[in-house]
């Protein structure tokens, strides 16, 4: 069954953070696009940790847009998590997927 | 009984600056006070909770105390962020807008209920901020309310707001609300710490207003600016003088122990157990503040 996905984002464009938006689309699976200063070196990482995210939420039919300025590895997930459940609407938090 | 430690500094980190958030134990305060409640934005609540969640777990705060400020229990936020906060493991939950001791007693519950739920063995501590003329009233009510409360502190704004006035840097505004908050804690036999101190570009308003609240007795206050974290430390700083007084009455007392002696006197007047734990207190800001080696 589809996912009813809204659009969505979460995180700033601030030095240490992270930009990411969350769009849906008809194909299945998820797609990351990434674009980030670290990117030669961090970019498998950052993709990875966006992915389990992600597979977290049983995400599915959806594009993740990164927009990184650096940020931790901890930041990333933070942002992308919210930026899930805002996707999602939900406004409980299941603590098995964070 | 709550660990009693140095607590001069707490400095408030807003739980949606990324920036802040990644990078304030680097500057050493006592405390790291993650703020969900009135720094944080509404649209951005839930953004501030998952950063400071994901934060407290990392490596670079797990040697260093923090607190983290919900919001009220009457918000949608609140229940929200306090079981983020005892979930990731912060030490201390600031309470906002404490004004009776049905507000400590309802965190109380709410906090023991999710530590058991998630059978978080370490029992988390609490910290009431009284911001109202109703709280300060009630102070010593409040500070003796619940064996979690490791202190209370004054949240000068909204006091200042509520009496209908504004703050000054002569402070005669605070005086009453201080001077209670103070002797309540102290009756109850936990902290008390004083309010931030606003305009982070006057150091010299800053440090005559440590050395007066350190004057009263606060144990230390909460700050918003890492610049003001090294001049609230040297103001907490013991001068020469009252560490070798320190170093002369515990030596005084182990000797007194060791003959088995009840009072021992220094230069004529008598040391006795209060003496003694103020010298205690003394050698313990001394090491803090890097005047004494830790093996002393």
């Amino acid at each position: 069954m589809q996912q009813n996905i809204i659009p969505s984002h979460a995180g700033t464009l601030e030095s240490s953070d992270l930009f990411v938006r969350i769009l849906p689309k008809k194909e299945g699976g998820v797609s990351i696009e990434l674009e980030s200063s670290v990117c030669e070196i961090y970019a498998d990482a950052i993709k990875k940790t966006v992915l389990e995210c992600a597979n977290a939420f049983g995400a599915d039919g959806m594009s993740i847009i990164v927009q990184d300025k650096g940020a931790l590895d901890y930041v990333i997930k933070a942002r992308v998590q919210t930026a899930l459940l805002r996707a999602f609407g939900m406004n409980e938090l299941d603590w098995s997927v964070l | 009984m709550i660990q009693q430690k140095l607590r001069r500094s707490m400095l408030f980190v807003p739980g949606s600056n990324v920036s802040m958030v990644c990078n304030a134990f680097i500057y050493q305060p006592d405390t790291v006070m993650f703020d969900l409640e009135d720094s944080v934005a509404l649209s951005e609540k839930d953004s501030a909770r998952l950063l400071v969640y994901h934060a407290l777990q990392h490596f670079t705060y797990k040697d260093i105390e923090t607190a983290v400020r919900v919001n009220p229990l009457n918000t949608p936020f609140g229940i929200l962020d306090l079981e983020a906060a005892i979930r990731a493991g912060a030490d201390i939950i600031r309470l906002p807008k404490t004004d009776s001791v049905d507000d400590v007693l309802e965190m109380e519950q709410e906090i023991a209920d999710i530590e058991n739920r998630i059978g978080r063995q370490k029992k988390t501590m609490m910290l009431a901020a009284i911001e109202s003329a109703l709280g300060v009233v009630n102070a010593v009510d409040i500070a003796r309310s619940s064996k979690r409360l490791m202190g209370i502190a004054l949240g000068a704004e909204d006091f200042v707001r509520d009496l209908r006035t504004q703050r000054t840097k002569a402070g005669s505004e605070l005086m009453a609300a201080r001077n209670q908050i103070l002797l309540a804690a102290r009756a109850a036999k936990i902290s008390a710490f004083d309010s931030v101190f606003s305009d982070v570009k006057d150091k010299e308003g800053f440090v005559y207003e440590v050395n007066y609240i350190k004057g009263l007795g606060f144990d230390g206050k909460s700050l918003i600016n890492p610049n003001q974290i090294p001049w609230l430390h040297k103001a907490f700083e013991p001068s020469i003088e009252d560490i070798t007084w320190a170093q002369e009455v515990l030596e005084a007392a182990k000797d007194s122990k060791i003959r088995g002696l009840g009072v021992v006197s220094i230069d004529g007047k008598m040391v006795d157990a209060p003496i003694i734990a103020r010298a205690r207190w003394i050698v313990d800001l001394a090491k803090a503040s890097g005047v004494l080696g830790e093996e002393v």
